[in-house]
């Protein structure tokens, strides 16, 4: 009897100890999702086992839109995209157009879109190290980043009269000259700025606790970065010295001198030291953009594809014409196709554009950088603490406007 | 590169392929449907090729065409400096075979194309829909999808949930045709057109004076 219940009360241990993995739901309404990421996550214990990301919560049908506006009507839907640097992808767009029209953009215009899109980068830069930094514990350098970064959205505003969504950059050039004065206050921000970045560097770099959330975690080998299509500082920072801007450059990046900073360990701190030291290098490109900024026209002259001056159509029938033209036909781009990538903040933001030579791109593709980081999170995270998978989107740099699109 | 490239790959797998060509700079092979891993293998391992990187997979979608969907793989190479770009064709029927074997990221691509234009992939580990909503039907990059879509949804106060509805649109979606012929940018040809037809890429030359 007594050893029946012996028996009994002994635990089979084959059986007993295989626990299903415990699924949890992380997002889609969480701070450190970075927007709205639902995580379905399988987890053993606080180990995860499995990560599926849901996206395509934000998914507004960007490309099936732009098949039916014409060719100016479209560069906006690009500012919606990666919300934090609309500049860049505006500036794909443009470069894709103006491919395919065979156009040049006068080089003020050039100079202005480099710096700009440099500008750009800083900010994108200064949100993800800064929300990244909170999504790990530290509040203090968003609370200073943010005031920084109100700066730089200052010069949005007086370059083309929107904080945010600039619609600035367009096929031909870009919207209007800068205004009197701005490249001074530029030249002395970024003058200035250096010293918020030694703060933050300060604050972060040799952190302890944000070394421990960030070392060694989401490490990404140089094949697996290939191989899973990574591409900007997520590909630097396993290791890779890639960047569009130096080997396949667009505008007048040709003429800047900067370096690529290149990360060691592929994890997450290599992917944040790397986008410490490329603000570094934006602040020179951005110096040496107003140091030699020429004068003359910012956009092509060619008042088929971009608006004659206000000025000229009180006087002109012919600009009045073309102005009443382009803004209800559009122009015309002859037919043909390509894919345009250039060095987003977040990687190699690619347009592949399909004209039919009408006044509507046929097919626009838009390739975000995030797409393919995002899908890497899976085997980034595997095998980490559930508090890991946090760090790991931090640093990946998760936009979802370009994402769902 | 360019042309020398194109014999190359010619010689190479030639039969795997139904044309190449520059575009705009850019090369462009067309694949055969059946060969597309094999080529995309051969050009990630040859080491003249050594295109590392597939950094893109879309559809694009003619359905004028016997096989409507082009399936358009961008691949990069980082030593050689340079981009290459595939075409495979197919229709709603026909499966593609998955690069998924080849290239990792191929994973969230594909599931792209298949939700936007409903290409199917073979031996695609995971192919579901990644960007429309939970339960959508159809595929909305299609030309014969509207833009407007067959649904919306709102939130219901009775039932307490989201509900979709069929789209009721107070005025009829509108699209305006301004295409019109407008010096030299067009090449599509109205009546009358031909009386002030202006070849592309025309530029004006000097008007020479007659005298008497």
């Amino acid at each position: 009897m007594s050893k029946t219940v012996a028996a009994a009360n002994q635990i089979d241990v084959k059986n007993e100890t295989h626990i299903k993995p415990y699924t949890m739901n992380f997002g889609p309404q969480h701070p450190a999702a970075h927007g709205v990421l639902r995580l379905v996550l399988e987890m053993e214990g606080e180990v995860v086992e499995r990560a599926d990301p849901h996206i395509g919560l934000l998914h507004r049908g960007t490309e099936k839109l732009i098949e039916y506006k014409t060719y100016t009507q479209a560069t906006p839907y690009f500012d919606r995209l990666d919300y934090v640097a609309p500049m860049n992808q505006e500036h794909t767009f443009a470069l894709a157009v103006e491919k395919l029209l065979g156009i040049t953009v006068p080089e003020r215009g050039q100079y202005i879109r480099v710096l700009f899109a440099e500008l750009t980068r800083i900010l994108n830069h200064i949100l993800n190290i800064t929300t990244f930094a909170l999504d790990v514990g530290a509040i203090t350098p968003a609370l200073w980043g943010f005031e920084e970064r109100e700066k730089g959205m200052e010069f949005y505003d007086r370059v083309c009269g929107a904080r945010l969504h600039a619609n600035y950059f367009r096929p031909g050039g870009v919207a209007m000259d800068m205004p009197a004065g701005l490249a001074q206050d530029m030249m002395e921000w970024t003058e200035q700025f250096p010293a918020f970045l030694k703060d933050l560097d300060t604050l972060l770099t040799d952190n302890r606790i944000f070394k421990q959330r960030t070392v060694d975690i989401g490490v990404a080998s140089p094949e697996q970065a290939l191989d899973w299509g990574f591409s900007g500082p997520m590909l630097r920072g396993s290791g890779i010295a890639w960047d569009l801007r130096k080997s396949q450059p667009y505008d007048v990046y040709a003429k800047m001198d900067f370096d690529i900073p290149v990360g060691k360990t592929g994890d997450c701190y290599a992917r944040y030291l790397v986008r410490m030291a490329e603000m570094k290098e934006s602040l020179k490109i951005m110096q040496q953009c107003l140091r030699n900024l020429p004068d003359g026209p910012v956009r092509s002259n060619d008042y088929k594809i971009s608006p004659p001056p206000r000025a000229e159509m009180k006087n002109s029938m012919e600009a009045l014409i073309h102005h009443f033209k382009l803004y209800t036909e559009g122009y015309h781009v002859p037919a043909g196709e390509t894919y345009t990538a250039t060095e987003a903040p977040k990687g190699e933001f690619g347009v592949y554009l399909v004209s039919d030579g009408t006044n509507k791109p046929y097919r626009c593709h838009i390739k975000a950088p995030g797409f393919a980081h995002l899908q890497a999170l899976d085997f980034m995270s595997r095998g980490h603490m559930l508090a890991d998978v946090v760090s790991n989107i931090g640093s990946m740099d998760i936009v979802f406007g370009e994402i769902d699109r | 590169m360019s042309a020398e490239t194109i014999e190359y790959l010619q010689g190479k797998i030639g039969t795997h392929l139904t044309g190449a060509e520059m575009q705009k700079d850019e090369l462009c092979l067309s694949v055969k449907r059946e060969s597309i891993i094999a080529v995309l293998r051969f050009l990630r391992d040859d080491a003249q090729c050594n295109y590392k990187q597939l950094v893109d997979i879309c559809g694009a979608d003619y359905p004028q065409r016997p096989e409507r969907f082009d399936i358009v793989y961008n691949l990069l190479s980082l030593t050689n400096n340079n981009r290459i770009r595939l075409k495979v064709t197919t229709d709603e029927n026909t499966p593609v075979d998955s690069a998924t074997a080849v290239f990792s990221s191929a994973g969230w691509f594909e599931r792209e194309v298949w939700d936007f234009y409903g290409v199917y992939f073979n031996n695609h580990p995971d192919l579901r829909r990644i960007l429309t909503d939970y339960g959508f039907e159809g595929h909305p990059l299609r030309k014969d999808f509207p833009l407007t879509g067959y649904v919306e949804l709102r939130y219901d106060e009775q039932l307490r949930r989201v509900v979709y509805e069929p789209v009721k649109l107070t005025q009829d979606f509108r699209r305006f045709d301004f295409l019109s012929p407008w010096e030299g940018m067009t090449d599509i040809q109205l009546p009358g057109d031909e009386k002030a037809s202006i070849p592309l890429g025309w530029t004006p030359t000097e008007k020479k004076v007659v005298t008497k």
